[in-house]
């Protein structure tokens, strides 16, 4: 019945996926499935620390299974470049536990 | 079906999903599919210094605090755990009297 909130809009856009282990993938979406399987283009891993900067592990183009994903975020590419990612420090996401 | 109907009523309310790593965003409540996928718009994460992964600029000085590189967001219902209602936004009472349709239907 209800498409619903398709990822359809996100298209071609830059977004940041959170995986269901915690990791945060950065990459411009080019296509979806009705299981949000997604297929991101220009991807890079961020990888967040308590003791060092943002590190950004290129990994180019992914499909990502939807049972993996957590959230899909639209990522705002003029707030995005004003992070200065070396100076960001956290603790990494947790796992979801089902 | 029961709560796809709920949170299709929903829509335009501010709501908080807690999901089940713990991270918790609040937003206004965009859309919602068969699958209880939740469309936020405005999204913050609620303690941000904790989970700056969303976060944009940080600025220290200013009480304003953090501007969010990612405003809108997309969350898989398979990850939610809680959504958190404005009591204002509830009535128990329908909600009963679906539920008691539902459970008598299905």
């Amino acid at each position: 019945m209800s498409a619903g909130p398709g990822l359809e809009s996100l298209v071609d856009q830059t977004i940041s996926v959170i995986t269901n282990d915690g990791r945060n993938i950065v990459g411009v979406l080019k296509g979806f499935d009705q299981a949000t399987n997604i297929i991101l283009d220009e991807s890079h891993e961020r990888v967040y620390s308590t003791k060092e900067g943002v590190q950004q592990l290129v990994l180019g183009l992914y499909i990502i299974r939807g049972d993996n994903i957590s959230i899909v975020g639209e990522l705002d590419e003029d707030l995005d470049s004003n992070l200065d990612l070396s100076k960001l420090r956290a603790h990494p996401l947790k796992p979801v536990i089902h | 079906m029961l709560f796809f109907s709920y949170f299709k009523d929903l829509v335009g309310r501010e709501v908080t999903v807690e999901l089940k790593n713990d991270l918790a965003i609040r937003g206004t409540l965009h859309s919602v599919d068969q699958y209880l996928n939740i469309k936020l718009e405005n999204s913050r994460v609620v303690d941000q210094d904790k989970y700056p992964h969303m976060t944009g600029e940080q600025d220290a000085g200013n009480d304003l605090g953090l501007r969010l590189s990612v405003r809108n967001c997309f969350i898989r219902g398979s990850v939610v755990r809680y959504v958190q209602l404005p009591p204002e936004g509830v009535d128990t009472e329908l909600l009963h009297d679906a539920t008691r349709r539902e459970a008598r239907g299905g």
